[in-house]
This record gives C-alpha cells, sequence and structure tokens, in this order.
C-alpha cells in the first residue's frame, strides 16, 4: 500500500474530475508525466486508435489491390510490406494492448478499490516503451532497405536473408514486448496488493479475473519472444547460424520459439476482452452473472492450456507425427472452456430484464462472432483437415472472427459500455446501434467469404490469385467497404459525443460494481475513502 | 465439397470436415437462437423484474462434459484422417520435388525432369521435398495435401490421385516478392499415357538440350523476363554484350555480359550481382549439366 501513497499528490481525494486534475504538473506535461491509471488509460486509448486506424488504412487498400487480379494499385513488393505492417500494427500495437492498457488501466484499479496500480511510475514507463516501440517501428518503414516484407511472423531463413529493414521491425516488436511485460507485472500485484478491504478472490469482478490470468501469460511468455526476436537480430548481424540451416540452424526452432509466445498471447489477446463482455453481459441483464466461479476459473484454465498448443501452427512444418497428435489433443482441450464461457453469457440472460443498448448489441455481436472464431478453429484443430486449410484464407478469416470480431468487438463494446464513465458525457445511442448493425454484416460479408475462399484453396499472403477465386475476392472488398463505413460512423459519435453529448450519470446503465458509485468522470483518486466490500460484484438482489 | 476431391485422402479430410461442421452449426444455431429468444423474450419492458439465478451445478457439469466428449471425436476423426497421410506406402512411386524462390521442379527416379507433376492415375506417389533457399509449403487444394518444403530437413508427403485431370500446385508457405507466382500443375493421367509421356520426356532430355525450354522448366523466368520487364533479377532481353555496373566483394565494377560472365553468373551468382539487384538467386552448380549451361549461355545470345 506504501507505493500508492508515496503518489499523493496535492489535496487527498479533492474529488475534481481526473480529466481536469492533473496532479503535480499543469498543462501537456500533466498528461506526459501523470502517474494516474486513468490518465494513462486515455494516453494510450489516443495512441492505440491512431495507430489503429493506420492498420485499417492497410487493410482497407490490401483489399483494394485484391480486388483484381494483377496489380491493381500496388506492385508486389509493396503489398508484401502491407500485409507486414498491418499483421505488425494490429497484433503488437492494437490487439494486445488495447483491452488490458486502456481498459485494465482505467477500470481494474477502481474495479477492485483502489487509488491506482501497484507501481504508476512504472505503468508510465510502459506507455513510453510502447510509444518508443511504436516509433521504431514507423523507422523501420523509412530507413535501410525499406519496410520489412516478412509477414508478422518474421519466419527464418526469410527474415534473415531479405534485404529489407527486419532488424529494426523485430527491435521494435522486442521493445513493445516490454512494454507488455511491465504491464501485465503491475497488475498482478496491483491485484495481489491492493484489494479494498472485504474485495475477496470470489468478489472480484470477473474482468479482473481475467486480466489476472492475462498478466500472468504477458509476464511468462513475452520474454521468449524477446529472446527470439534477439537470436534474429544476432544472425543478421553476426551470423551467427541458429536459425539459418546454411549455417547449421534450424529454422524449425525458430517457429517453436516463435508461437511459445504467440500462441498464448492469442490468449492475451481475447481473454480481456471475455472479461468485458462478462461485465457487460449481467448489467444488461440487470441480474447476477451466472456461474461466476465456472467463468472466473476458466480464465485461468484457457491461460493455462493455452500455453501448452504452439505447436498447432507447425502442423505441416515437418514436426513430427507424435508432437502433432499430442498439440492437436491439448488444442481440443481449450475449446472447452472458451465453450464454458460462451454458455455462461448466454445463461445469465435468462429470466434477465434486458435493456438493449450499443455496449449489449457489441457484446451480443460480439458472442456470435467469437462463437463462429472458436468453431472455425476446432476445424483447425482437426488434424487432418488442418493439412488442407493451413496457410489459407480459412485461417485468415478464422483469426480475423477472433480477433476482430472477438477481441475487438469486445473493445467496441467496452468503449461504449465505459465511455460515460471515462468521459462525463454520453453519444448518441441511435447512431451507435446503427454502426454496429453495419459493421456486423459487412465484417460477415468479408471474413465468411475468406473462409469460403479458404476452403477452396486460397493461400494466404498471395499478391496475387488463381481466376477461381475472382468471385470471393470481389465479395470480400464489397464488404471490408461496408465494415469500414461502420467503423467511421462509430468513431465519429464517439468524437461528437466528447463535445456535445448529454452529460452522463454516475451509472447510467445501472452497474453495480465499484466503478458505477464514484462519479462521471472519477476524481482524480477514485474514492473519498477506500470503500468496504461485503457482497459479490455482481449482487442484484 | 469445394474444388473437387480428386485422391483418396481428399474425401476422408472432406467427411472429416462435414463431422464437424455439422456439429459446428449446431452449436451455433443454438447459441444464437437462445441468446436471440432471450433477449426478446426478457426484454425489459416485457420483463421488469428479473430472476437472479447464480447457477446451477447439474448444467455447468452437462456443459462441460458434452463439448468434451464432442471435441474428443472430432481429435479423433481428424487423427485417424492424418494417420493415413503421414503412413506412406512403401511402392509408392518417389518423385524428388526441389523448390527454389520462385519454381517448383520435380524429378523422377530415372533422372528425367519436369516443372510440371505427371502422375499416374490410382498409384500411390511419394514427393520427397527439398528446398535451395528458404521455406516453402507444397500444396494441391484438390488433393488436399501440404508440407513445408524446408532447408536442410527433407519432408515428404504422398497421395494417390483418383481422379484424371490437371490441378494447381500452389506455395503456402510466404517465400519473397513472387510467392504468389509459385505455381505448378499436377497433371493426372492413366498408367499408359504416363508411360508415354515419360518416353517422351527422356528422349527430349537426350536429345540437344534447347535453351529456351530451359529457362522456363529451371524457374529462370520467375525472375528474369525476357521482354525487359524488371521481374526481380535483370531482364534477359538484349543481355548479352550489354554494358553494367556490379557489385564485386563490395566494390563495383564495370562489366561486359559476355560468354564468361554470363557462365559464371550462372554458377555463382553471388560473385557479381549487377548493381540495384538484391543478392539471392541460388547457384546453379550441380543442377545445370556443362551441356545445358551452354544451352542457356547460347539462347540468351539470341534474346534480343
Amino acid at each position: 500500500m506504501s507505493d500508492t501513497s508515496s503518489v499523493a499528490y496535492g489535496s487527498h481525494a479533492s474529488g475534481r474530475s481526473y480529466l481536469v486534475e492533473g496532479g503535480r504538473y499543469s498543462g501537456i506535461l500533466s498528461w506526459l508525466l501523470t502517474t494516474d491509471h486513468k490518465r494513462i488509460a486515455i494516453l494510450y486509448l489516443i495512441s492505440v486508435l491512431a495507430l489503429y486506424f493506420v492498420g485499417i488504412t492497410l487493410g482497407v487498400l490490401m483489399r483494394l489491390e485484391l480486388l483484381t487480379p494483377g496489380e491493381t494499385i500496388v506492385k508486389a513488393q509493396t503489398y508484401n510490406a502491407m500485409f507486414t505492417l498491418h499483421g505488425v500494427i494490429m497484433i503488437f500495437l492494437f490487439v494486445i494492448p488495447a483491452v488490458p492498457a486502456i481498459f485494465g488501466n482505467f477500470c481494474l484499479p477502481i474495479l477492485i478499490g483502489a487509488k491506482d496500480v501497484a507501481f504508476p511510475r512504472i505503468n508510465l514507463m510502459s506507455w513510453y516503451l510502447y510509444i518508443g516501440g511504436a516509433m521504431i517501428a514507423v523507422i523501420a518503414l523509412f530507413t535501410g532497405g525499406g519496410p520489412p516484407d516478412t509477414g508478422w511472423t518474421f519466419y527464418a531463413p526469410y527474415s534473415l536473408r531479405t534485404g529489407t529493414n527486419v532488424t529494426l521491425g523485430v527491435f521494435a516488436a522486442f521493445v513493445l514486448g516490454f512494454s507488455s511485460i511491465l504491464t501485465g507485472l503491475n497488475f498482478v500485484t496491483t491485484i495481489h496488493r491492493l484489494r479494498a478491504p472485504g474485495m475477496t478472490w470470489n468478489r472480484m469482478p470477473l474482468f479482473v479475473w481475467a486480466t489476472y490470468a492475462t498478466a500472468w501469460v504477458q509476464v511468462l511468455a513475452t520474454p521468449i519472444i524477446g529472446i527470439t526476436l534477439l537470436l534474429v537480430i544476432l544472425e543478421r548481424f553476426f551470423g551467427v547460424g541458429i536459425f539459418d540451416p546454411t549455417k547449421g540452424g534450424d529454422p524449425i526452432l525458430f517457429q517453436h520459439l516463435f508461437w511459445i509466445y504467440s500462441h498464448p498471447a492469442v490468449y492475451i489477446m481475447i481473454l480481456p476482452g471475455m472479461g468485458v463482455i462478462t461485465e457487460i453481459i449481467p448489467v444488461f441483464a440487470r441480474r447476477t452473472i451466472f456461474g461466476y466461479k465456472a467463468i472466473a476459473y476458466s480464465s485461468v484454465a484457457i491461460a493455462a492450456l493455452g500455453s501448452l498448443v504452439w505447436g498447432h501452427h507447425m502442423f505441416v512444418s515437418g514436426q513430427s507425427y507424435t508432437a502433432n497428435v499430442i498439440f492437436s489433443f491439448i488444442t481440443f482441450l481449450v475449446a472447452i472452456p472458451s465453450a464454458i464461457k460462451v454458455f455462461n453469457w448466454v445463461a445469465t440472460l435468462y429470466k434477465g430484464s434486458i435493456l438493449i443498448a450499443p455496449p449489449f448489441l457489441f457484446a451480443l455481436a460480439f458472442i456470435f462472432l467469437f462463437s463462429i472464431g472458436g468453431l472455425t478453429g476446432l476445424m483447425q484443430g482437426a488434424l487432418s483437415v488442418n493439412v488442407h486449410i493451413h496457410d489459407t484464407y480459412f485461417v485468415v478469416g478464422h483469426f480475423h472472427y477472433v480477433m476482430f470480431g472477438g477481441t475487438a468487438f469486445a473493445f467496441f463494446a467496452g468503449l461504449h459500455y465505459w465511455y460515460p464513465k471515462m468521459f462525463g458525457r454520453m453519444y448518441s445511442q441511435r447512431t451507435a446501434t446503427l454502426a454496429c448493425t453495419i459493421m456486423f454484416i459487412g465484417f460477415n460479408v468479408f471474413y465468411f467469404t475468406m473462409l469460403v475462399l479458404g476452403l477452396q484453396g486460397m493461400p494466404r499472403r498471395y499478391y496475387d490469385f488463381l481466376p477461381q477465386f475472382q468471385m470471393g475476392h470481389t465479395i470480400a472488398t464489397v464488404g471490408s467497404w461496408i465494415l469500414v463505413t461502420g467503423l467511421i460512423i462509430m468513431f465519429a459519435n464517439l468524437l461528437m459525443g466528447l463535445r456535445k453529448g448529454e452529460r452522463a450519470a454516475a451509472d447510467p446503465w445501472g452497474g453495480k460494481t465499484l466503478e458505477w458509485q464514484i462519479p462521471s468522470p472519477p476524481p482524480h483518486e477514485n474514492f473519498e475513502e477506500i470503500p468496504v466490500i461485503d457482497r459479490g460484484a455482481y449482487d442484484y438482489d | 465439397m469445394f474444388s473437387g476431391a480428386a485422391s483418396t485422402i481428399a474425401t476422408k479430410v472432406d467427411s472429416a470436415f462435414l463431422f464437424i461442421l455439422a456439429i459446428c452449426v449446431v452449436m451455433l444455431l443454438l447459441i444464437t437462437f437462445l441468446m436471440v429468444y432471450f433477449v426478446i423474450k426478457y426484454r425489459r419492458d416485457k420483463n421488469p423484474t428479473p430472476t437472479n439465478i447464480e447457477g446451477n451445478f447439474l448444467l455447468e457439469v452437462v456443459w462441460t462434459v458434452v463439448p468434451t466428449l464432442l471435441v474428443i471425436a472430432m481429435f479423433y476423426y481428424g487423427w485417424i484422417g492424418y494417420r493415413e497421410m503421414e503412413t506412406i506406402p512403401e511402392d509408392a512411386m518417389a518423385v524428388k520435388v526441389t523448390a527454389q524462390m520462385w519454381s517448383w521442379s520435380f524429378e523422377y527416379d530415372n533422372g528425367t525432369r519436369s516443372d510440371e507433376l505427371a502422375v499416374p492415375i490410382n498409384k500411390p506417389v511419394k514427393l520427397e521435398l527439398f528446398s535451395r533457399d528458404v521455406l516453402h509449403s507444397l500444396y494441391v487444394p484438390a488433393f488436399r495435401i501440404k508440407k513445408d518444403v524446408v532447408p536442410g530437413i527433407p519432408t515428404s508427403l504422398w497421395f494417390t490421385a483418383d481422379e484424371e485431370g490437371t490441378y494447381d500446385v500452389l506455395c503456402t508457405e510466404y517465400c519473397g516478392v513472387r510467392h504468389s507466382a509459385m505455381l505448378s500443375r499436377v497433371v493426372v493421367m492413366p498408367q499408359d499415357r504416363f508411360a508415354a509421356w515419360m518416353a517422351g520426356k527422356v528422349t527430349q532430355e537426350a536429345a540437344e538440350p534447347v535453351g529456351r525450354e530451359l529457362l522456363e522448366s529451371q524457374g529462370c523466368l520467375g525472375c528474369h523476363s525476357l521482354d525487359g520487364s524488371r521481374i526481380v533479377g535483370p531482364t534477359f532481353k538484349g543481355i548479352f554484350g550489354r554494358k553494367g555496373l556490379v557489385l564485386t566483394d563490395g566494390a563495383e565494377r564495370e562489366i561486359v555480359a559476355d560468354e564468361a560472365y554470363l557462365r559464371r553468373s550462372i554458377l555463382k551468382p553471388n560473385a557479381d550481382v549487377v548493381v540495384g539487384y538484391p543478392p539471392i538467386m541460388p547457384s546453379q552448380e550441380g543442377i545445370l549439366s556443362d551441356a545445358q549451361i551452354d544451352a542457356i549461355v547460347e539462347h540468351l545470345k539470341t534474346v534480343k
């Protein structure tokens, strides 16, 4: 606790909004040097969204290129750089940090009745590492041999031989890793040490459980990608033969090391999103969550089992038969805790008193899209089927259902849910509903077509395609236009709400968790007095 | 199912897929139906007072056990098909496949080479995969087979084609700028036509090597154009006698592309790299015979 009290600046719990009361500094410095978890969340919100727009733009341009066979708008080398950047930006700079760094930072301390995270200065440093990593990634585009063209997976030996600026690109991911590790460390410590009196583990909101499970994976798995990327840099600079077979190295070793992190990273990406959904559903059903413990422990089960399935990315890599069979089996097991969550969410609607509002609509869209993402995952977990669809558009469709339909829709759900708390204003709910509907339609036109293209045999990372895939590519590109229209409406509506939105009450949705018991926007130190908790998080009686 | 199954394993892959698909569709419909039904039935104006239900142990057990059984069935179904994919019959006809940026080359037991894979119908064929540079992956959608081609580590796969026709061969492991152009075909033919095809290939190879055909079958044209356009390497158009700057051990010098230079560029491509182009061409030493190199050089003289 001593750490939090040491950062209590100025008058104790002044009661002024955190947007006004910045602490020790004023002006822009009160943001750039802030240690307030809520302000850091806003810093992340702005920077993550800025990079998300870059990622979306690249995605839309790629779809435009694929509208017709041959060259449509760019050359092959440019296209290859585009999908590499799209992947790196979306994964390392958007999907991984979006929910934990923005909502985790903003809500986690409040949800457990704390004034801040355990290490507020390290929290700020994490943001600077994030910005540093992002800037290095940008510099990598314009220096050396041009933007990296390896795909976000940096597979050896291609990544060791290409003349493009892989070294700097990899270094950016390395720096971003530290941002992720430190955030995870901060959250684990915060949850262990700073829970309010009476906030037992089984009274914690389920978003906190999800963030807790995620934080452990961040702390344990991220160092492996750090070391792996460092080895790539070593090999490129000094010619040490670790992954390049012509120097005695092993390209399969790279894949193992890469996926030992990058598969658990998938759960870093989705678990916090699941946590957001778990917060939203009981509030709009106005009843307690169904199966609290099942949802809480399934987060931990997903994190644990998810760390043991990386080999399912390598079924056709030449990995041993036995390894493939074992990895396939464990992969199927991970489906169970995910299914349990979905069933409990649906059961929570039973006999509720349901208010249909934008956060809830996004949550429903999440359940549908994530279910398709999960179920198509089962198809790929089956060994013989995987051989056919591995590295095709089926995989691309699948992970967009999970990462975009899952994590990003959960992120949008959270954004619409906590927006009145974060900014003290309300957006137009009608426009938000419209945007959600358009996005949902565009999303399915776009990515369901990708699943079909994959089954037809369309390989991923193809600049050009054979005539039999023309129809699918056209439909997918049209879908991308619908989807992006919805996105533009959604973000425009949220921006308008900042200036013109109605003032929001402390608890506009009727939530029972702690963030709704304090003013909107919350005061600098969250609570006048640390609350004493005597009931569960979703106590609606 | 999709893109017409044309191998014995393909039907098994498809049936495993359909089995899983059926379960998935039922699950998705069930979840979606309940979700929509509850939202309509219990919306706030119809049901203002909610009922708190904290959980139900029996339900939790049911929806843990049932999915567990289902996924184990899916695992098993996927596994048995895969077991067959990985059990290569002893009598399979072996073909050595060499992948390089950005072409495929198929070599039969008798040393015959082709840039397309011709195979007899209803006969097991084993493909032994080798890469000369980076990772590639051999994929025949119609056969539902795929395997990575890993430099330094031999891999293999097999199939029995059971439908005559011509099918696409695609590279599915990203391998650089012309990845999507790294295509070939499998031609499935009756045994007697295959024998005739093979005999024709053998006579063709015994005859004078033809430069133009070599450029195609060896994948040269994947990177070097004949019409002056830039692909990855310098164009062949007007190459003979052309003056140009090359990098030799990091130092620029001017050369004339004479016979000796062309020969050296085939055997030691990275000794003199034309300025402005990446040093990525693999050496053809031990792959092309002297007679073949002569034929290529002679042909290049004529590409104006």
